[in-house]
C-alpha cells in the first residue's frame, strides 16, 4: 500500500481505512497482533485484515460488518487528524487542474498544515516529481514528515521547517507550480517567483477573506505575473431518494370501474400496499444549505524569463 | 528527486502539428502549426513557419509577405514601437500587462472551457468544451484518484478530451483502456495534447460490442487470414483459389492482345497486395485486441470513467465488472436523471460504496482595488458527476458468518465461566 499507487492485499503496516457505513469512516494502521474497537465490535488485524484484498468485507466481533478501503488522498482529506483547517477535494481537484500538475512535475507549498493537499499533490505527481513543503510550526512539520513516512511517500516530499515569508522554500528555479496558503500570501510572492523555473509556472494562492486577495493579486502583478484570475468553486451535492406522491381522487370517471385510471395517467410506479393512490417517484434533491464558503483561488502565470 | 537546474525546454518550444492557440487581445483561435500554410486570423492572414523552434508564449510581429518576425524587446526602440502604434501594432500574442484583470486572458478561453494558461497544446474542438466544464473535468480527475501507475477505463464521447486529461495525469506509467462504441475510437481531441511517442504505447483500446464475449470467456482471440476466416483451416483453401485466379486469365487469353495481358496481370498483384496489407492491418487489430483483452479479463482495473452521451447506466453497470474492489469511479452526464437511476441500481445491486451526485458552480471574480466584485457564475450547466468506491461483492459471506459462530462460542464459555 502507499497512497501513490494501489496494491491488491493488505499488509502490516499498512493505513487502511475502514467503512463504517454511509458518510462514516476512519483510518486505522494495521498491525500484527492489534485490535480495533468499532461499534460494530472488534476488528482483529491478524485474521480480518492481514492478508485479505482491499475492498473486502469484514464481520466485526458483534457480528456486523464493515468494509476495509485502500486509502486514497480524498479518502484521507475526509478521515484524517485536523490540526489546521483543511483543503477539501471540490477545491483540490481545481487546484491540480490548473496548476497542471502531473508525474513529474515538482511543486512547491506553504504551508504543509494538515496534509490533506500535500497528498493530493504527491499521488499527482508521482513517481517521478517532488513536493517542496514548508510548514513554519514545528510539530505541525513533525507530524507531517511521520505521516508521509507511514504512507510510503517520503522519497517524494520534502518538508522543511521555516517560514515561507522570511526564508523560502529552500529550492530555486525548479518548480514548475507553487501554491500558498498562507494568511499573508503576497509577502511570498519575491520567494514562490525565484523558486519556480526560468522557463515559466503555474501558481496559486489560497485566501478565505477577499482582502487577502486583493493584496496578493496585486503584489502577482507588481512581481510580472500574468493571467491572473481569482475564481471560487463550490460543490453541490444531490440526495437521491424515492419519495410517495399521493394522487388525487376526483371521484368515479364516466365508463371506468375505479379511479385506477389515475395512476395510469402518471406513468410512474406505483406505491405497494397504497390501492393505487399513490405513486414513487425517484428524484434528488439539492440540500437545503450548500457548502459553505472555503476561500478563494486566485491563480497566475509566471512567464519565461527572456 | 527533480533538482537540476538546467531544465529542458525543449517541450515548451512550438514544433510542426502542434495545436496552438492565437491570441489578439481576447480574440482567441487554436491553429495548427503547418509548413507553409496560410493562417487567417483577425483579418491577417500570416504563416505560423517561424514561430517554430520558439518557445510557447512568445510575442510575434506580422512582417512583410505574412511571415513571423519576433515582438522587439520592451527596453530597446521604444520610440520605434509607440511610432508604429499608430499604423500597425496589431500582434498575434497579446502582452498579458496591458490587460486589465476584468478581461483577463483566461476569462474567455475559461468561459469556453478551454484550459488556458501557456499557450500551448489545446483541444481544438470547441463544440465539445462547451458540455463538460474544465472543474467538472478536474473532479472526474481527481475523483478518479487518476494516477500514473494504474489501469484505468475510459468510455467517453468527447472527442479524446477525458482520454487526453487522464492520459496527462498518468504521464505514460500505467495503462488507459479505451472502450469505444462503434467502429473505432475517436481520439482527434487527445492527439492535440500532444504526448510523446511512448505514452501511446500505454492507450489501448477495446470494443464495446465484444464486452460480453470477454465476461463470458468466448471471445475468439485467434489469427485470422484476409477473409477474416481462422488461418488454420483455410489457408489452403486461398491459396488455393488465388492459384487458381491466377492460372484463370492464362487461359483465356490465348486470343487477348499483349496489352490487356499486362494490364490483367497488374491488376491481380495489385489485388494480392491489397491482400496482403488488409491481412497486415487485421493482424495488427487482432494483436490490440488480444493486449486490451488481457488487460482486461483480470477484471482488476484500478478506476473507470465514463463521460458520454449515452446513456450511463448500462454503460455503468457493464464496465464496472472489470474494476478492482475498493477503486473509485466516476460517471459525468450532463444530465441528472440518469444519474439518478444509476446511483438507484448501484444501491439495489450493492457492489458500491460512498454513492455521490454532485456538480460544482463556479464563480469568478474582478479583483480591482475598489472594484472587487464577483462576475460570471456558472452553474448547473457543467453537469452532473455520480462517483463510488467498488466494495467486493458478498463472496466473505460464509467465512464471516463461520467466524461470528465462532464468536457466540467464546461468549459463551466465558460466561459459562463467570456465572461458576
Amino acid at each position: 500500500m502507499s497512497f501513490a499507487e494501489y496494491s491488491e492485499i493488505i499488509q502490516e503496516g499498512d493505513v487502511v481505512i475502514i467503512f463504517l457505513g454511509h458518510e462514516s469512516m476512519m483510518p486505522i494502521k494495521v498491525q500484527s497482533g492489534a485490535q480495533t474497537q468499532t461499534r460494530y465490535g472488534a476488528i482483529r488485524h491478524s485474521s480480518d485484515l492481514i492478508g485479505q484484498r482491499f475492498g473486502s468485507k469484514v464481520t466485526c466481533s458483534k457480528g456486523g460488518w464493515v468494509y476495509v478501503l485502500h486509502p486514497t488522498p480524498e479518502l484521507w482529506t475526509v478521515n484524517l487528524p485536523h490540526r489546521t483547517q483543511i483543503l477539501y477535494t471540490t477545491d483540490i481537484a481545481n487546484i491540480t487542474l490548473m496548476l497542471e500538475l502531473k508525474p513529474g512535475s515538482v511543486v512547491c507549498e506553504s504551508g504543509t498544515g494538515s496534509g490533506s493537499l500535500s497528498h493530493s499533490i504527491i499521488r499527482t505527481i508521482a513517481p517521478t516529481g517532488h513536493l517542496h513543503t514548508v510548514e513554519f510550526h514545528a510539530q505541525r512539520a513533525e507530524k507531517a514528515m511521520q505521516e508521509f513516512k507511514e504512507h510510503k511517500v517520503s522519497h517524494l516530499v520534502t518538508v522543511r521547517n521555516q517560514d515561507v515569508c522570511k526564508d523560502g522554500f529552500g529550492i530555486t528555479g525548479i518548480a514548475d507550480a507553487v501554491f500558498l496558503d498562507i494568511p499573508s500570501p503576497w509577502e511570498a510572492i519575491t520567494h514562490a517567483k525565484s523558486a519556480m523555473k526560468r522557463k515559466g509556472g503555474r501558481l496559486c494562492s489560497f485566501s478565505p477573506c477577499i482582502e487577502q486577495v486583493q493584496r496578493t493579486c496585486e503584489a502577482l502583478l507588481d512581481h510580472g505575473f500574468e493571467e491572473i484570475c481569482t475564481l471560487e468553486v463550490l460543490l453541490r451535492v444531490h440526495d437521491v431518494r424515492a419519495i410517495n406522491l399521493p394522487l388525487p381522487d376526483f371521484g368515479p370517471e364516466e365508463g371506468s370501474a375505479d379511479s385506477s385510471q389515475m395512476a395510469s395517467d402518471v406513468s410512474q410506479e406505483v406505491a405497494p400496499n397504497t390501492g393505487n393512490t399513490s405513486v414513487i417517484c425517484r428524484t434528488a434533491t439539492p440540500p437545503r444549505e450548500m457548502a459553505g464558503h472555503t476561500g478563494y483561488l486566485t491563480f497566475a502565470t509566471k512567464p519565461q524569463c527572456e | 528527486m527533480a533538482e537540476s537546474v538546467n531544465d529542458s525546454d525543449a517541450e515548451s518550444r512550438i514544433s510542426f502539428g502542434d495545436y496552438v492557440v492565437l491570441k489578439r487581445g481576447d480574440v482567441f483561435k487554436s491553429v495548427q502549426v503547418e509548413n507553409k500554410k496560410k493562417v487567417i486570423f483577425e483579418k491577417q492572414w500570416f504563416f505560423l513557419d517561424n514561430a517554430v523552434g520558439q518557445l510557447f508564449g512568445t510575442r510575434f510581429e506580422i512582417g512583410a509577405g505574412g511571415s513571423l518576425k519576433l515582438k522587439a524587446a520592451k527596453h530597446s526602440g521604444d520610440s520605434l514601437d509607440s511610432k508604429e502604434a499608430g499604423q500597425d501594432n496589431r500582434h498575434i500574442l497579446d502582452d498579458g500587462k496591458s490587460q486589465k484583470l476584468t478581461r483577463d486572458d483566461i476569462e474567455t478561453l475559461k468561459e469556453q472551457g478551454l484550459k488556458g494558461q501557456h499557450l500551448y497544446s489545446i483541444v481544438n474542438v470547441f463544440v465539445y468544451f462547451s458540455h463538460l466544464r474544465y472543474d467538472t473535468l478536474a473532479q472526474i480527475l481527481t475523483l478518479g484518484n487518476i494516477h500514473a501507475g494504474s489501469k484505468i477505463l475510459v468510455f467517453e464521447t468527447c472527442a479524446g478530451l477525458v482520454l487526453g486529461s487522464v492520459m496527462e495525469r498518468m504521464g505514460g506509467f500505467g495503462s488507459v483502456i479505451q472502450m469505444y462504441p462503434g467502429g473505432g475510437p475517436t481520439r482527434a481531441g487527445m492527439e492535440s495534447f500532444g504526448f510523446p511517442s511512448h505514452f501511446h504505447e500505454t492507450l489501448h483500446e477495446f470494443p464495446l460490442c465484444k464486452v460480453n464475449a470477454l465476461l463470458a470467456g468466448t471471445l475468439d482471440l485467434s489469427e485470422k487470414d484476409a477473409d477474416g476466416n481462422r488461418r488454420s483451416e483455410s489457408s489452403q483453401e486461398t491459396s488455393g483459389v488465388s492459384e487458381e485466379r491466377s492460372s484463370e486469365p492464362q487461359s483465356m487469353e490465348v486470343s487477348v492482345d499483349q496489352q490487356e495481358e499486362m494490364r490483367r496481370v497488374e491488376r491481380e498483384r495489385l489485388r494480392e497486395q491489397k491482400a496482403q496489407e488488409k491481412k497486415v492491418k487485421m493482424e495488427e487489430k487482432r494483436k490490440k485486441l488480444a493486449s486490451a483483452a488481457a488487460l482486461l479479463e483480470g477484471r482488476n482495473a484500478d478506476g473507470l470513467v465514463i463521460a458520454s452521451r449515452f446513456h450511463p447506466c448500462p454503460v455503468l453497470m457493464g464496465l464496472l465488472k472489470f474494476i478492482a474492489p475498493s477503486r473509485p469511479f466516476v460517471v459525468y452526464c450532463q444530465y441528472r436523471e440518469p444519474l439518478i437511476e444509476c446511483y438507484t441500481k448501484l444501491r439495489e445491486q450493492g457492489g458500491a460504496i460512498s454513492l455521490r451526485l454532485t456538480d460544482s458552480w463556479l464563480r469568478h471574480y474582478q479583483v480591482l482595488p475598489n472594484r472587487t466584485h464577483p462576475v460570471l457564475l456558472m452553474s448547473g450547466g457543467g453537469g452532473y458527476l455520480l462517483s463510488g468506491t467498488t466494495v467486493a461483492a458478498d463472496s466473505a459471506k460464509t467465512r464471516n458468518q463461520h467466524k461470528s459462530e465462532e464468536h457466540v462460542a467464546k461468549r459463551l464459555k466465558l460466561d459459562e465461566i463467570s456465572s461458576a
